[in-house]
């Protein structure tokens, strides 16, 4: 069941935006899975070409909260969520919406690269001929995968299996499965975890050059990355205090802002590595 | 400064560890029966097959010859003839029963495996293909001559089918159910990331990507089917004639097949119908295992599209 509220604007302090486009406003009041509060008082704007990470120690909701924005908590048993997630102005957790049709505005990289059991070609085509488009599908693939820096790499053999690829590779193939459709934001959720360093840094590249066409968040538990990639850092935090487990904002900021000089006492904590 | 002389002689008169195997230590002496009696009981584990193979391949093998395959058989006085319509029974029924079960079986599967695996009706069908896949044979032939025979009037291909599909769906169902499970969930996650409705998941992701596991299910469930025989006895009968008959599908006529064929042949005093039906035992164990090859090779070319 998912209950949408319009909310009182008092749950934290209206975030600075600078004026930027905001183009997706996360307001996340209570978010359960069952009886369990995994999340709450958490706003998030995502600016447009821009890279917003979200950081914070283990458990502290930040993949939760990533995985609001475009609905894959759906598939959680006994998921709740109160607020609201305006996308350009429209709320996704409205009951008309369909998130399905959601999730094509908004792609997803996972955690673990996960390509299908198919051809390179049909992995980046997966997501046109689901959107019934019949036009340049060679073109597209093609451009998907120069954009996801992989196309020199995988030319001369895109009838092989997707499977067969690096790690590196692979996460790079589902990143050019994500853009091949052209969405407007880009969902990274620690895209980099499985990855050794070399191919962390190409994909962090990667981010940086993709954020001239796409909008993206990204979760990391690496704060050397989010101040590396991110234009807009949110650090959240576990709350201990009511027995359960509960993640929050506590600070949403420019990132150089962010990590040079932090306006809240557990963001120093985290940043100097006083806990992790 | 230590000195390894010394070391060493620090060790004499004491009791030095026997590390050397002795099969006078008795834990040694059951280990090695032990192995000898398994390795003992594997050989002879092997041994009906390969006697069964040996004598097939030495009896049927000297009949093996292309009118096998071209002709009828032959009455009691007769030589030569074949089994040609026996071949093409078999695999008429089996095809029918593939086409009966495999999408019954596919789609119980998906529902089993996707959309309500932990349901009262999901473990109440789980439980009753697992009862179907230790049903006796026999009843299935029974089934289906109630079912079809006694409803059509006439022994006949479809009849024998019904039968043998009743046979093949737990087998295809429960193994396609697993193959299902064995799908990654984070490749079904990565197509809903890129919103695919659960259909287009489960048809463009998940079904492709258990079709290796399915198939191989399949080729089980036809080997199986196509050994069967009391269940035929009941439906199709038996025939001497070819299936089609001058240009006409005679499907609603008793038909023949290998299994009733070895069935009927191997009991009459007849040395020329005796030596048809280790032919026909040697061809139907060599299209059981080309099926089974055959689904090996299309299961392995199936992972990549």
């Amino acid at each position: 069941m998912i209950m949408t509220n319009t909310l009182d604007s008092s749950i934290v302090a209206e975030p600075n935006t600078n004026g930027k486009n905001v183009v997706i406003d996360c307001k996340i009041r209570n978010l359960y899975y069952g009886k369990f509060r995994a999340v709450r008082d958490s706003h998030i704007p995502v600016e447009e070409g821009q890279v917003t990470a979200f950081i914070g120690p283990s458990g502290c909701g930040k993949s939760t909260a990533l995985r609001c924005l475009n609905r894959m908590n759906d598939l959680v048993r006994g998921f709740r969520f109160d607020g609201h997630v305006h996308f350009r102005g429209k709320d996704i957790y409205h009951r008309n919406v369909d998130p399905v049709a959601v999730r094509r505005y908004i792609g997803m990289v996972f955690q673990q690269p996960n390509p299908f059991a198919m051809s390179i070609y049909n992995n980046v085509a997966f997501g046109l001929r689901l959107n019934r488009v019949k036009d340049d599908i060679p073109e597209r693939v093609e451009s998907a995968l120069r954009g996801a820096a992989l196309w020199d790499e995988v030319k001369d053999k895109l009838k092989n299996s997707g499977l067969s690829l690096s790690g590196g590779q692979q996460q790079r193939l589902c990143i050019a499965r994500a853009i091949a459709t052209e969405p407007t934001v880009l969902l990274m959720d620690e895209p980099c975890s499985a990855l050794d360093p070399i191919a962390t840094r190409r994909i962090e590249e990667l981010m940086t050059e993709l954020k001239e066409k796409y909008t993206i968040a990204v979760v990391t538990h690496n704060l050397q990355q989010a101040q590396r990639v991110a234009d807009k850092t949110a650090f959240m935090y576990v709350d201990t205090s009511d027995g359960g487990r509960t993640g929050y904002l506590v600070e949403y900021e420019d990132t150089g802002q962010l990590f040079e000089d932090p306006k809240e006492e557990y963001t120093k904590q985290y940043i100097r590595g006083e806990f992790s | 400064m230590s000195n390894q002389i010394e070391i060493t002689h620090s060790f004499a008169g004491v009791d030095f560890p026997q590390l050397e195997r002795s099969l006078r230590h008795p834990r040694t002496l059951v280990s090695s029966l032990l192995s000898l009696l398994t390795g003992f009981v594997t050989v002879v584990a092997c041994v009906p097959l390969f006697s069964v193979l040996f004598m097939l391949i030495y009896r049927g093998g000297k009949r093996l010859s292309l009118s096998l395959f071209t002709q009828t058989p032959p009455s009691a006085f007769e030589s030569g003839g074949g089994f040609g319509n026996a071949i093409v029974g078999t695999l008429t029924m089996v095809g029918i029963a593939a086409l009966i079960s495999v999408p019954f079986g596919v789609l119980a599967a998906v529902f089993l495996a996707e959309f309500g695996p932990k349901s009262k009706t999901a473990s109440a069908v789980r439980f009753c293909a697992k009862l179907l896949t230790g049903f006796p044979s026999i009843l299935a032939g029974v089934f289906a001559y109630a079912a079809v025979v006694l409803m059509t009037g006439s022994y006949s291909a479809p009849a024998g089918g019904v039968a043998l599909s009743i046979l093949m769906l737990p087998i295809v169902m429960l193994t396609a159910e697993e193959s299902i499970k064995m799908v990654p969930h984070k490749m079904k996650e990565a197509a809903i990331g890129m919103g695919a409705t659960q259909t287009q998941v489960v048809w463009r992701v998940t079904l492709p990507s258990a079709m290796p596991g399915m198939l191989t299910g399949v080729m089980l469930a036809v080997a199986r089917a196509s050994g069967e025989t009391a269940p035929l006895l009941f439906t199709a009968l038996n025939s001497n004639y070819w299936i089609m008959q001058d240009g006409n599908l005679a499907l609603m006529e008793p038909t023949a097949s290998l299994a009733v064929l070895i069935f009927n042949f191997s009991g009459v005093p007849f040395e020329s119908q005796i030596e048809l039906a280790w032919a026909a035992a040697l061809v139907l164990v060599l299209i059981v295992l080309a099926v089974n090859i055959g689904g090996q090779v299309l299961s392995r070319k199936r992972v990549t599209r």
